[in-house]
Order: C-alpha cells, then structure tokens, then sequence
C-alpha cells in the first residue's frame, strides 16, 4: 500500500497532485477567470454570460504583498497545539490577472519574502481532525530564499 | 431645491469596552444628539438605524429597536447594513428622505457591544461564505493591513517609524477627546515594543473592537433655517460600490477580480472622488479629514485616496507635519481609530460628529482654527465605502 492521497481542506478548489494547480473558472463568454470557482451568472458587469469552463489556474506567480500571523486566529481556523505563525501571501498570477491570497509553506519566514520574488503553489496541511490530515494550498518561494 | 441637508445636532456615548447592551449607547447618543439640536424626540419625523450583526435580532432592526427606546412615536424607520459604512448609509437614507420630501426632521444612530479580539465570521462548513474561507485559512483583518503597509514599505520608502508616528501623531490628538476610548499619549517606544501582530504592524499600530454609539439629527434647509443659525450642511455624501475589475486586495474575499478581460479598478479612491463631485468641492478646500485607520499605515493610504497629497507622497506629507492638528490639513482629529477603536455601525457617525463639532468650533484643546470644510471617509469589507463632506 502506498501512502493515502492527500484530502482536501476546501473540497473542488485545487488538484491534488505533486504539483498542484487552483481550479478556478472562466467564462465562455467574456473569459473573464473566476476563484473560488464561479459557475453561474459572469460577474463582468457588461457580460451575461452563464456558462463556465473549469480552468487550471498558473499555479507560479509574484508576490504582490506578503504579512504573517503572529496571533492565533479565531474558528473555523484549526489551530495546531501550540499555535505556529506562518506567513501570509499574496501572489499576482500573470495570465490570469488576478491576485491569490494564501498561506506561505512552513518554516519560511516573512523575512525571506519580497515583494515581486516568483512563488508556486504547493499543497501542505492546513489541519489534523481526527487524526486525517487535510491540506491547502500554499505558496513557496520559487528560488532558494535569501 | 437644495441639495443640501442641515446637521441641526449630534450627540455620542464614550467608546469603550463597557459590556451594555447596544441600545444604551445608541439611546444616550440620541438623547444627547436631540439635546444639541435643540428638538424634541416627538418631533422627528424619521429615524435611520445602522444595523449591528452581533447583538441578534434587536441589532439587525436597530432602527426600530432606537425608535422603541426612545418610546414609540410613530416615527418612520429604516435600518442599514454596509459593514463599516453602515452609519453613512443610514445618514444617507435620512438624507435621501429629506430631500425628496418625505420628512423635516431625521435622527440617524448607530451603537455597537463587540466581544474581545477578533471579529469571526458563523461556524460550520461554509466555503460559499468568503469570510468564512479566509478565516478557515488563518487570514484575519490585519493580514489584509499588513498587505497594504508592506507595499507602502517597498515601493514608496515607507517605514515602521512612519506607521508609529500616525499611531503617536492620533495618540495626541484624542488624548483630550472625551469620546475617545484610548486617552493615553503613546510613545513610540511603548508602540514599538508591543507584540508584532501581522508584520510590520504591532498590536498598537492596529484598531481594537470597542464598544459605542453616535447619532446626528438632520433636518431640512428650511426646518433649520427655524432652528438655528449655525447649522454644519453635508454637501456630499457617497456610497459608490466597487467596480469590476476590483483591484483592491480586499476583506473578505481571498483573490481579486480579474483584469484578463476587462481593466482593472481602484475603489478606495472612487469613493471621496464622488463625494467631491456632488459637493463641488476639492481636496485643497478642506480644513481637516477623518479617515479610517484601521491600522496607522492605512491612514497613510487615504491621504492619497482623498487626494491630500500624490500617491507615494503620504509619507512626506506626514513627516512634514502637515496632518497634525496646527497643520495645513489635519488628519483624525478626533484621535481616529487609533483612540476609539471600531464600533462599527457607529464608526462613520462618529467621524460625523467630530467634522461638526470643529466646523462649530467646540472641538476644545482639539480645535482646527477656523475650520470650514471638512471630510470623512471609511471603507469595510464586502465593497462598502463612504465619504461625508460637511461644511459650514
């Protein structure tokens, strides 16, 4: 038996592959991409599109901003015990012109973080609950951290 | 007509942390706000409530629940919800009631008992509710600051001492304000060496949850032509929404718009621009603003959004001077955020309030000279935003 694959914290938004990808959305009609996923009415306001195709966001990108949690945030948070800050960023995907909040791997630090520095999306466990690991995505620095 | 309403009052419970029920502060506001009107509660014809989500169904009908307190009148009521901007919606629906005619004589109040800490979003498996997504995460309200301060860091030469000083700068301007919650003249040591929150803010760079209330009597040109001779008018009061595509990195949502289709959008400066449109007014006529510092550093940002100074400018125009009371445009008089923390369906009325007590010169040890116009402005999560021109 291998090792079991990976669950989802958020179920249908990212693949769960060794080198996953957000699943977002675009519009047929006015290509406009959409995450989380959209799949009902286009929110383009001089669009009335309605159909969507499901779209594997880039999953490399620049940071826009970046910041950290040095508190332990409230529920639905699930905070390991003790609590571990992490750092936070935000990444601009290039195609997609949009900008992607998300945690940052494990045991980088904000001060190896600048703004424009290449990330990727990486999967990486957002919690334990009852004793099944479920992960997220996350984004890690594409070059070796300075 | 005019398109201008009077504030013939304005009245507020000192924010604080003290554990009532919300309608005793929006009742004492209300009472104070009639008070300094010089009218009558039987008399008003309107009143517009600004909703709290956390005090249960009295708080989602806070409109009718002040109405209530007060004693049943038969005043028409209204309550609005717009997160941080609930108080400028509600003054704007009195406003809107005037105008058309439907009434003389309007009182707006807005009150808010918070619990400690964070504010969360409902329990659950919620992923539909983008609030609920980004707390599932771990990404809290200052992460979205911290987002914003970071880039005044690295592409304007912004630095923690800039963010520090707004905090010291606000500290001195509420340390009089009797409203205020926080009266203590902070230090930039004491700010410095507290806990690191969301890097770079620290605890006391960013904006408690306090509880408060605020209201502000309006009436029409003509009903205070009657009343008073001093009257503050609002001259432009916006509400504008977002447009798609947002650019702003925004509460509650985890990604932006996106601008592959159609160009992107700034919102947070659309909504003084439309405030300034509809008052004929610019930037440079402005005696003082109250801005909504949720965090020191985003108090930088809205020099720039109200057009105080260009963009990459904020910090120049702080280190100048310029935004302290004494200054060519002060800024947060009030002691902004930093000394009341947010009560939020009162927040707006708040800044309110302190445009018409300097307008009317009683702002005391605080007092703008001479001031004449002045700005509000505030922006929450869910695409709210407001601005108030008041003058006098």
């Amino acid at each position: 038996m291998g090792e079991r694959a990976p669950k989802a914290a958020i179920e249908g938004w990212y693949t769960l592959e060794a080198q996953p990808h957000l699943l977002g959305s675009r519009c047929r009609r006015c290509g406009t991409y959409y995450f989380p996923p959209l799949k009902s009415f286009c929110r383009n306001p001089a669009c009335e599109g309605s159909e969507f195709e499901e779209v594997r966001l880039s999953r490399t990108g620049r940071i826009w901003s970046y910041t950290n949690a040095c508190y332990q945030p409230p529920a639905p948070y699930v905070s390991p015990e003790p609590f571990v800050p992490f750092a936070i960023a935000a990444v601009e995907l290039e195609t997609e012109r949009m900008i992607v909040l998300g945690q940052v791997v494990q045991g980088v630090e904000v001060a190896q973080l600048r703004i424009g520095m290449p990330m990727e999306l990486v999967l990486e466990r957002l919690y334990t609950e009852g004793g099944e690991e479920r992960v997220v995505w996350k984004w890690k620095p594409l070059e070796p951290a300075t | 007509m005019s398109a201008e309403v009077a504030i013939l009052g304005v009245g507020m419970h000192p924010w604080g942390k003290w554990g009532r029920n919300f309608v005793d502060y929006g009742v004492h506001a209300a009472r104070a706000a009639l008070k300094d009107a010089g009218v009558g509660w039987q008399d008003v014809q309107f009143v517009s409530g600004a909703a709290t989500m956390r005090c249960g169904y009295p708080g989602y009908i806070a409109g009718a629940t002040f109405a209530q307190a007060l004693g049943w009148q038969g005043a028409e009521v209204n309550t609005s919800y717009a997160a941080c901007a609930s108080g400028s919606q509600a003054l704007a629906a009195a406003r809107t009631k005037i105008l058309s005619g439907g009434c003389e004589l309007a009182l707006v109040v807005g009150a808010d008992t918070t619990p400690k800490g964070f504010l969360a979003p409902a329990a659950g498996y919620r992923p539909d509710d983008p609030d609920w997504v980004r707390f599932r995460l771990g990404i809290t309200n200052p992460s979205y600051f911290a987002f914003y301060a970071r880039r005044r860091m690295e592409l304007f030469g912004a630095t923690v001492e800039d963010f520090t000083a707004v905090k010291v700068k606000n500290a001195a301007h509420g340390a009089t304000n009797p409203n205020a919650r926080y009266r203590k003249l902070f230090t930039r040591e004491e700010v410095l060496a507290s806990a690191m929150v969301a890097d770079p803010l620290r605890l006391l760079h960013v904006c408690a949850t306090s509880d408060g209330g605020a209201a502000v009597v309006l009436a029409s040109q003509d009903y205070a032509r009657r009343h008073s001779t001093r009257a503050p008018r609002i001259a432009g009061l916006s509400t504008v929404t977002p447009r798609f595509a947002s650019q702003e990195v925004e509460m509650p949502d985890i990604a932006t718009d996106s601008a592959a289709a159609v160009a992107g959008h700034s919102f947070r400066a659309s909504i003084a621009a439309r405030a300034y449109e509809e008052a004929s007014i610019g930037p440079d006529e402005l005696s003082l603003a109250e801005v909504y510092d949720l965090a020191s550093s985003t108090e930088l940002d809205w020099y720039e959004y109200l057009g105080l100074c260009a963009p990459g400018q904020a910090e120049g125009l702080l280190r100048s001077g310029a935004t302290r009371i004494g200054g060519r445009i002060p800024v947060n008089t009030s002691g902004g955020l930093a000394c009341f923390g947010e009560a939020v369906p009162a927040q707006a009325l708040a800044q309110v309030c302190e445009l018409v007590w300097q307008l009317r010169g009683q702002a005391g040890e605080r007092q703008v000279a001479g001031a004449k116009v002045g700005i509000s402005a505030n922006q929450g999560l869910f695409g709210h935003g407001s601005a108030v021109i008041v003058k006098r």
